[in-house]
């Protein structure tokens, strides 16, 4: 099971939080303040687990995490799922990320969070993974999307105009493509 | 309108949306919080709005405020008003809101259920996902089980993107509602085969989550898995299912034999190093359950090891750690195979990432031996030195401690060795763990009786010294070691050298700088060392020192009387005097030195560490009772030190031990060891090690090699540990040497002399000798100590509840079929039950599951009685409910009106058992035996596919027609209610076995059935008596060509809650065709009173009939329903209908009537309700109630039968119940409470009641009184 998802950034903003247990407002931000802390002042070549044990679950979960360009992406999971399994789902998330928003950037997660939401809720639900092939996650993705859009009287899309200008070209700092530097190697294929 | 609606998305446009408000939030950097918090405002004011769209957008922008850690529980209202919106868009924001804030205690939640229900059974398949994904999130008690069904039917959805979804979120609904498991297992399995791999997947990965808490229960779908791992390409379901074996494996070893090949297999294809190390971690399962008895394995292991090997030399740092945790897990059975990979190991320690240090550091513990201690040792010593974090090298530390301290010192050959590390263990800076190593030099100094004198000795140095180590205030963590140090140095003071120098240092003024704990210990061990040196001096004729001794602590002890901390202070002041006293004797020369020391005679005894817990308490000993008044506030004000070491406790109640004392102690312990000697559960001793100790009263005729140090020990440096592996080394060359020379006769003597013996490590270890006695005393524990530890399972775990038998469910019915009480509810738009805790039903699930074997034999008998077959099942239902009503007397009473019981196709179909009686576990057995696999997986497979595919969905005749044209359906499935599913299920159980006794027309019996049974049960009148079946049915009206039955009215309120108008009854009606002929065109007919009208479809007259939605061959009966609205229910009501019909023969057709009276009493317009008993009490101390009360005599019944009547004939549900007297409540359909107190004294019953309406009132006691007058 997975208890909880975090994407904050090299500042600990989240930009991203789900929960797979309640806990109040107070306690979650606790939680990614204490995830951020210990996430980085972790060196880039070691390994991507923490044991995390005291924030939240027990000595059975672990923190796995990735990071992107300006962003962490923290999976808190207990020893039922697959370490590498879920490095690997990470990877396919931030893969999905791009190609939903095309190149994506810390600022495209920072303006739709709710895009976010809903990409994830396709990969993850309730702490479970429910698919894990990245085609599948887009198709369904796009067909929402659609549905959404056929929705709404023409003139409400104006949000999806205003988001064009940031994926003007400066890619350095929040800008910077999340999926740049690495090309990783599947450890599920 | 129009133009309403265009003005309110232009103002829209204005409104602030989610982009909006973050880059709002970016542009207020400096008053971020005020910016919010006027942006909530604004929010505020949208959602007060009209538009959905402005409301969704507001909600929109409340979700990313939560994120950012604003409460926005206030809105949850409005978030339900955007999900119940029609538009896609709105519902998934509305979703996503609840999602991220929506928990079990948000109240709002129980106004989702049929909103909910709705997206469920939407035709845009977005709509449903949306909800289930949401559902996921706050899934409440009360929502899976209203929603159990819905989601059960979900999982056939024909979109595998539902089906997938359903499937995964039925999970949640078994955490929540642990009852769903046992009737949704069946197509849960059968999910597992689906063609589509999402689906499939998310069926692995529930029943491997299901799996992981109880697998016991999940064996009997070894072979499914099997042939799943064997067929499947999808490297995720590959390894959910592997890691599912490993959690297996423990359970049944041969599954462990025959999942070696495959998984060895895989080890070698495939390329996935997720899936490789996976089996890797299976395999090593595997290999720990077989340990005992299979040599053979090695390769399996050697193959395990390697691999890991490769993981761990691989640059990856993921996979090193990884291949290091899986190494710790070989390491606890096979220490050999990891053993050879320290060099590794070793170099990991050195690895720049902290996790896989800890991880290294994690294995050295496990591969330590009495040969490579040291080394090991000394290399993490270096790494202490090195280490730069404090928490990294206080991980070093106490993993030092665990490694030297494990097993009992299992491994430490020389003592003055660890001593030495733990002395340079003092020199850490900044370290936590002080305590650890006080308590650690505490011990060994104890236990390790030969080892006294050097530990003396280091400790003498260490308070010495001790301004190294208090110098810093930092440091104040390791200053706890100095308690030790005093301690031992007080204690063992005849070991001491110098005492005199010891005693000094222990006075200095210095010290009162020192925590108070460890002053008190000061002061104390003081008072010990003066009492040594006396003795010492004792028969010295020259009688300065002792003198000088005594002024010395006249001098200094006043300092410590001064201290602020009471201890100290009393010990000081009380020691001071006694020395005043004693100076006074010694100028009169007097010999005092033997009284002196009297006072800290004897010898301390370890105790081990749970003795205190095990102790029995004797009986009749209240240990909660106050013994004196409990002391005011302000004498606790001053806090006691904490007492930090268990040592500590013997040193105030210091036993003054007599040769009487010792003797019986030894007597006891003689006992004791031949209690220990039968118990197989002992194992903790070192039984060699006490034998040497007791038979051989001396430790001089040990060969102890003489410590030849070339470095002074006593150097204020502090010792060196290191000199100790040389010369460790030197020491067992010279040793292996002597032992050549040796005879091996002798060898043998010296072997049977050594203080320990080993089960464990390599051979070579044999030949390492302790380089003294290590004299391990054991702890002592109490007389009649429990040998076990008590289980420390959380009773809280959610899982526990899902501890259910689903084996029995999926292969054989005999055994434990599904009861009726089990099967899911479906659509009931109200809470049914009260909500049982969780935990409670899974007790009862427990219980009920061991039932299995009473049962295969009945069994036996069933098949002698074939005939009687289907009585005695639902005799076992009775039985069963019997059962349960053991459990919980209450349940049972309450269950009659409240639980959830029903019937629908759906659920039927589900419910129904398979005939097979192919036992399981035999399968099983079968199936793991050594015969060829795919045969093997393949019967099996066929064997639970016929199983499955055994239930026959079950004609129910009773309710299959209960469509009425012109009543929507659905509101109608919602609206009934739980009590009313009851009745149908009995009816339909009677009907059932009359269609076995082949007899059709018996409908007339209904009553007299229930009456005939109850009669015979009267006459044994027993609390556990099975209760009557009942029935609600009566006849209507009847003649030559049809009979009519009317269901008691059975009613329900409209479903939107609004009980004041709108009103309505529901009256069922059986029709029977009881002539030979055809019977059409039924047209059912009611004279509308003021109070009471029939609803019709629009557009007809107030005076037509209703046509009956069917017609009825011969013998069949069916049921109709028909709606009545009423106005006013305090009275009860008759109306007068007629049912016309056209009678078929197959030359003639005859028109023909029957008038009828309906009768709606006033308990028909009572909803059973459940209420909680604090709820029920403020009801009644509201005092808005009127009462009134009501006797019955002669009622000759059982109490719980009668509020079983009670419950059932008239809606209501018991509150409380105790004893001979309960408490009950129900409600109308226009919202009057109805309160009862029943209580019973022999056959008098009565009953007060009160009801905010007292016509209602009187009439539904008029009519309980009717109810019992008739029986």
């Amino acid at each position: 099971m997975i208890k909880a998802i975090l994407i904050f950034n090299n500042h600990g903003k989240p930009r991203l939080s789900k929960f797979y247990e309640h806990y109040n407002e107070d306690t979650e931000q606790q939680i990614i303040r204490e995830t951020f802390h210990l996430v980085s002042k972790r060196d880039e070549n070691v390994c991507n687990f923490l044991e995390g044990g005291m924030l939240i679950g027990g000595s059975d979960y672990k923190l796995i995490y990735r990071h992107y360009a300006t962003l962490y992406f923290v999976f808190c999971v207990d020893s039922s799922e697959s370490e590498l399994g879920i490095l690997d789902l990470i990877q396919v998330f931030v893969e999905t990320l791009d190609k939903c928003f095309e190149n994506v950037c810390e600022l495209d997660l920072i303006f739709h969070v709710d895009k976010v939401h809903n990409i994830l809720a396709e990969m993850v639900m309730g702490g479970m993974v429910l698919e894990t092939n990245m085609n599948e996650i887009i198709t369904q993705v796009d067909a929402q999307n659609k549905m959404e859009k056929s929705e709404f009287f023409p003139f409400f899309s104006l949000s999806l105009y205003r988001r064009l200008s940031f994926s003007l070209p400066g890619r350095t700092g929040r800008h910077r493509p999340v999926l740049q530097e690495r090309p990783l190697v599947p450890y599920q294929l | 309108m129009a133009l309403k609606i265009v003005k309110g998305s232009i103002d829209r446009m204005f409104d602030k949306n989610l982009q909006d408000l973050v880059r709002g939030i970016r542009n207020h950097k400096e008053d971020e919080a005020k910016y919010i918090s006027t942006c909530i405002d604004e929010i505020k004011q949208e959602l007060k709005q009209d538009n959905i769209a402005v409301k969704a957008n507001a909600v929109c922008k409340l979700t990313y405020l939560q994120m950012l850690g604003y409460d926005v529980s206030w809105a949850a209202f409005n978030i339900v008003e955007v999900m119940s919106s029609s538009k896609f868009t709105y519902k998934r924001i509305g979703y996503l809101a609840a999602s991220q804030c929506f928990h079990e205690n948000t109240d709002v939640i129980m106004l989702t259920t049929n909103q909910i229900r709705k997206d469920l059974s939407s035709p845009n398949q977005y709509d449903t996902g949306v909800a289930l994904t949401g559902l996921s999130c706050f899934v409440t008690p009360d929502l899976a089980r209203d929603l159990a069904n819905d989601i059960m039917t979900l999982m056939s959805h024909t979109k595998p993107y539902i089906r997938k979804k359903a499937v995964l979120i039925m999970y949640k609904v078994f955490l929540k509602y642990p009852e769903s498991l046992r009737p949704a297992f069946p197509r849960l399995k059968e999910k597992l085969e689906d063609p589509d791999p999402g689906v499939q997947s998310a069926a692995v990965n529930v029943i491997c989550e299901l799996a992981r808490r109880n697998p016991k229960n999940y064996l009997s779908l070894a072979p499914l898995f099997f042939k799943l791992m064997t067929s499947s390409t999808n490297n995720w379901v590959l390894i959910k299912i592997i890691k599912l074996f490993g959690a297996l494996t423990p359970l049944e070893p041969r599954l462990g034999k025959k999942l070696i090949e495959p998984l060895t297999n895989l080890i070698h294809s495939t390329s996935a190093m997720s899936l490789l190390y996976e089996c890797v971690n299976t395999v090593i399962a595997v290999l720990i359950s077989l340990s005992s008895g299979m040599p053979n394995h090695s390769a399996s292991i050697q193959l395990c090891v390697q691999k890991l090997r490769i993981l761990i030399e691989d640059s990856d740092q993921n996979l090193k750690y990884l291949g290091l945790l899986a190494m710790s897990k070989i390491l606890k059975t096979h220490p050999k195979s990891v053993q050879s990979h320290k060099d590794l190991i070793l170099q990991c320690l050195d690895d720049k990432d902290e996790s896989i240090r800890l991880r290294a550091l994690d294995l050295l513990y496990g591969m330590v031996s009495k040969k490579n201690l040291m080394e090991i040792v000394k290399k993490l010593m270096i790494h202490v030195d090195k280490a730069e974090g404090t928490t990294y090298r206080d991980e070093l530390l106490t993993k030092i401690i665990d490694i030297c301290s494990q097993s009992n010192y299992q491994y430490i050959t020389n003592f003055e060795w660890y001593i030495s590390i733990l002395v340079e263990l003092t020199r850490l800076e900044g370290t936590r763990h002080g305590h650890l190593i006080a308590s650690q030099m505490l011990d060994v100094a104890i236990r390790v009786k030969a080892i006294r004198a050097f530990a003396v000795a280091q400790m003498a140095t260490l308070l010495d010294n001790a301004h190294l180590l208090t110098g810093n205030m930092q440091r104040n963590g390791i200053c706890e070691v100095l308690y030790a140090s005093a301690w031992i140095c007080g204690e063992f003071s005849e070991h001491l050298e110098n005492p005199m120098q010891t005693l000094e240092a222990m006075l200095r003024p210095k010290v009162a700088t020192l925590p108070g704990h460890i002053q008190a210990v000061y002061v104390q061990n003081a008072a010990k060392l003066f009492a040594t040196i006396l003795k010492n001096q004792e028969g010295n004729t020259d009688s300065t020192t002792a003198q000088e001794t005594s002024q010395l602590m006249i001098d200094r002890l006043p300092l410590f009387v001064q201290s602020a901390n009471l201890e100290v202070q009393e010990r000081a002041s009380c020691i001071l005097q006694l020395v005043k006293y004693i100076q006074k004797l010694q100028q009169k020369d007097v010999e005092i030195a033997e009284e002196v020391s009297a006072l800290f005679a004897g010898e301390l005894n370890p105790v081990a560490p749970k003795a205190q817990k095990k102790v029995p308490v004797p009986e009749g000993l209240d240990l909660d009772a106050w013994i004196n008044e409990p002391p005011s506030e302000s004498e606790s004000e001053d806090e006691q030190p904490k007492a930090i070491f268990t040592k500590e406790e013997p040193k105030h109640s210091r036993p003054r031990h007599t040769e009487v004392d010792e003797k019986e102690l030894a007597r006891r312990r003689e006992a004791r060891k031949q209690e220990q000697a039968n118990n197989p559960f002992y194992i903790k001793a070192s039984p060699s090690s006490q034998k040497v100790y007791q038979d051989a009263p001396g430790v001089e005729h040990i060969p102890v090699v003489q410590i030849d140090l070339s470095v002074p020990l006593k150097v204020p440096g502090l010792p060196m540990s290191d000199q100790y592996v040389k010369l460790e080394e030197e020491r067992r060359q010279k040793e292996r040497a002597e032992k050549k020379k040796k005879e091996k006769k002798k060898r043998k003597e010296k072997r049977s002399g050594r203080g320990r013996k080993h089960d464990s490590g390599p051979e070579s270890e044999e030949d390492i000798t302790p380089v003294h006695v290590v004299d391990i005393v054991t702890e002592e524990m109490p007389e009649n100590a429990l040998p076990s530890d008590d289980d420390d399972k959380d009773p809280n775990d959610p899982h526990k509840a899902l501890d259910i038998d689903l084996d029995n469910l999926v292969e054989t019915t005999a055994r434990r079929p599904l009861a009726d009480s089990e099967k899911l509810p479906v659509r009931s738009h109200r809470a049914a039950g009260a909500p049982k805790s969780s935990a409670e039903d899974g007790e009862v699930e427990n219980a009920t599951s061991q039932e299995p074997k009473k049962k295969s034999s009945k069994e036996k008998r069933e098949k002698k009685k074939d005939k009687d077959r289907e009585r005695k099942k639902s005799k076992e239902e009775k039985k069963k409910k019997k059962h349960k009503h053991e459990e919980k007397e209450e349940d049972l009473l309450g269950g009659q009106g409240e639980e959830p019981v029903i019937q629908s196709e759906e659920t039927k179909e589900v419910a129904a058992q398979p005939t097979s009686t192919s036992a399981e576990v035999s399968d099983l057995d079968f199936w793991l035996s050594n015969a060829p696999v795919p045969s093997n997986t393949q019967e099996a497979a066929t064997v639970a596919a016929a199983a499955e595919a055994a239930p026959v969905p079950e004609v129910s005749s009773g309710i299959a027609a209960d469509s009425e044209p012109d009543e929507p359906k659905d509101t109608e499935m919602e609206e009934s209610k739980s009590s009313k599913h009851k009745k149908k299920k009995q009816k339909k159980e009677k009907e059932e076995k009359e269609k076995k006794k082949k007899k059709k027309h018996h409908h007339h019996h209904h009553h007299s059935d229930g009456g005939g049974e109850e009669s015979v049960q009267n006459g044994t009148v027993e609390e556990e008596e099975p209760l009557p079946p009942m029935s609600n049915y009566c006849l209507l009206a009847e003649n030559s060509y049809i009979k009519m039955m009317m269901e008691d009215a059975d009613q329900v309120c409209d479903i939107q809650g609004n009980l004041q108008d709108g009103s309505q009854v529901v009256v069922s009606v059986i029709f029977e065709n009881k002539c030979d002929s055809f019977l059409k065109s039924m047209e059912f007919n009611v004279l509308d009173s003021l109070n009471s009208k029939l609803q019709r479809p629009e557009g007809s007259g107030p005076h037509d009939g209703l046509t009956v939605p069917f017609q009825l061959p011969p013998g069949v009966s069916n049921e109709a329903r028909f709606v009545f609205t009423v106005q006013s229910i305090v009275m009860p009501q008759k109306l007068k209908g007629t049912l016309t019909f056209i009678v078929k023969n197959e030359d003639s057709s005859t028109h023909e009537k029957l008038d009828f009276k309906l009768h709606f009493t006033c308990t028909s317009y009572l909803i059973t309700t459940p209420c909680y008993s604090d709820a029920f009490a403020k009801l009644l101390e509201s005092g808005d109630l009127k009462s009134s009360s009501v006797r019955l005599e002669g009622v000759n019944m059982p109490f719980h039968h009668l509020l079983a009547r009670i419950c059932f004939h008239h809606h209501f549900s018991v509150v409380e119940r105790i004893d001979s007297c309960a408490s009950m409540y129900s409600r109308s359909i226009q919202g009057h409470h109805v309160c009862l107190l029943v209580k019973t004294s022999g056959q008098t019953v009565s009953i007060d009641a009160k009801c905010d309406e007292p016509t209602l009132l009187g009439n539904v006691l008029d009519e309980i009184k009717q109810t019992f007058s008739q029986c």
